[in-house]
């Protein structure tokens, strides 16, 4: 076991974070999106778009992300649609991940009692008030653990798209690799790399989580 | 090139078995595994609690694939001699299941209300048969459907072997639309094979949500 030849690619391996940090924070701000966007749609009045985005969700929550990647990366070419690596894996993951942001932001909304939005009603509150200042607090504070842990497993995911060829840090390591032949030691260190970069952003979400939902919780 | 033929519907499916076998392999060596963890985890030794928390806390910090890597290259180095890459690829997977069950089961222990136990020590039984008969039961339904809804994330996730050459699904999808250059219709049908497989368990998962729901 040698660390040393490893030494002199720092440079890349801070690259290759950089490039799967992009990748995750553009993925998962596209996924919220799509997932705001299904979670309105869901509860809209619009049957066929329902059952639109019914399918979306269960096409994609029960097929792997790397087939995804794959369709996303070797058959949409087909129909004159060629993305570049990164662009190909930013969107396959945006759309895995949206397919559970959708159930995440709707199960957030569903959770506030229609009580409390009729005691808005009744108070005089705007529609947009009563969205504002009774639905959406609680609502961000119900989805919160779950948007920050399923950020986490998009992070992670992101090693994926090193099977397309897009420059992040997994893809990295098997370029370092190929240079040292210093496998175990490479995986090693790409290894503590992803956990650092998990735990710094769990850690991050905790203290985001405290400062921003301070207000007791009701028993 | 040659066509889309027979025999390549045929090998996809043949490369199903070995889906299955990795997850049969997961389950088998991981949820014994992912019982000691649960229990470690809400044991009355801080000491064992914490150990056991940090193990979870490392395996679900890490990209699976990273996982997969780390054993395939790193059990010649822990053990001093080669092993096939089935073992290696059974033990992350192993560790990976155990890390996530662990915690599912630990959350459907800790649901199960403190008096519950107390009530049996007060009826003069054993810590052990507490756990058994009491508390065991009732967290077995509470976690049931996550418990369900991760063999999903499992069966996916088995479509990573595919990266180490380990012929299973994924990879035999690879191969034939290599072999065939029809990348579509491969695709497509390796994706509606996982689908056909997983949508059983998602459905199954809802379904015993909804009926824990109910029974509140």
């Amino acid at each position: 076991m040698n660390f040393l030849p490893l030494w002199r690619y720092q440079n890349q391996l801070i690259d290759g974070a950089i490039v799967t940090l992009e990748l995750t924070v553009i993925s998962a701000v596209c996924g919220l999106l799509i997932g705001v966007a299904g979670a309105v749609a869901l509860n809209g009045r619009i049957t066929p778009l329902r059952w639109l985005v019914r399918g979306y969700i269960e096409l994609f929550r029960n097929t792997p992300s790397l087939i995804q990647l794959f369709i996303v990366f070797f058959v949409l070419p087909n129909f004159g649609l060629k993305l570049p690596a990164f662009e190909a894996a930013a969107v396959a993951l945006s759309l895995y991940f949206g397919a559970y942001s959708v159930e995440i932001v709707r199960a957030g909304l569903d959770s506030i009692p229609r009580n409390q939005v009729e005691a808005g009603q009744c108070l005089g509150l705007s529609g947009w008030q009563v969205f504002r200042h009774i639905v959406l607090p609680p609502a961000l504070r119900n989805a919160y653990p779950a948007v920050t842990s399923q950020f986490v497993l998009l992070l992670l995911g992101t090693s994926l798209a090193s099977q397309v060829a897009t420059d992040e840090l997994f893809h990295v390591a098997g370029f370092i690799e190929s240079r040292t032949y210093r496998s175990f030691e490479v995986y090693a260190v790409i290894c503590v790399i992803y956990f650092a970069m998990a735990m710094s952003f769990k850690a991050l979400f905790a203290i985001i989580g405290a400062a921003a939902f301070r207000w007791p919780r009701r028993r | 090139m040659r066509s889309f033929s027979l025999i390549d519907f045929v090998s996809l499916f043949a490369a199903l078995r070995w889906t299955v076998a990795l997850v049969v392999l997961a389950l088998g060596f991981g949820a014994p595994l992912a019982l000691g963890l649960a229990m470690g985890r809400i044991s009355r030794f801080a000491g064992l609690r914490w150990t056991m928390a940090a193990c979870i806390q490392i395996v679900q910090s890490v990209p699976l694939l990273g996982l997969l890597f780390f054993f395939y290259f790193g059990m010649p180095v822990f053990l001093g001699i080669q092993v096939p890459a089935l073992v290696a690829v059974t033990v992350a997977y192993t560790l990976y299941t155990a890390a996530f069950l662990g915690e599912i089961w630990r959350g459907g222990l800790e649901a199960v209300k403190q008096a519950q136990w107390e009530a049996g020590a007060c009826l003069g039984v054993s810590a052990w048969q507490q756990f058994r008969h009491i508390i065991a039961p009732q967290a077995l339904r509470l976690s049931l459907p996550p418990t369900v809804g991760f063999l999903v994330q499992l069966i996916k996730g088995t479509s990573l072997a595919s990266i180490l050459g380990f012929v299973e699904l994924a990879r035999a999808g690879q191969v034939v639309s290599a072999a065939t250059f029809q990348p579509l219709l491969t695709y497509a049908l390796v994706a509606a094979i996982y689908f056909a497989l997983c949508l059983p368990f998602t459905l199954w998962s809802r379904s015993l949500e909804a009926r824990l729901d109910g029974s509140r």
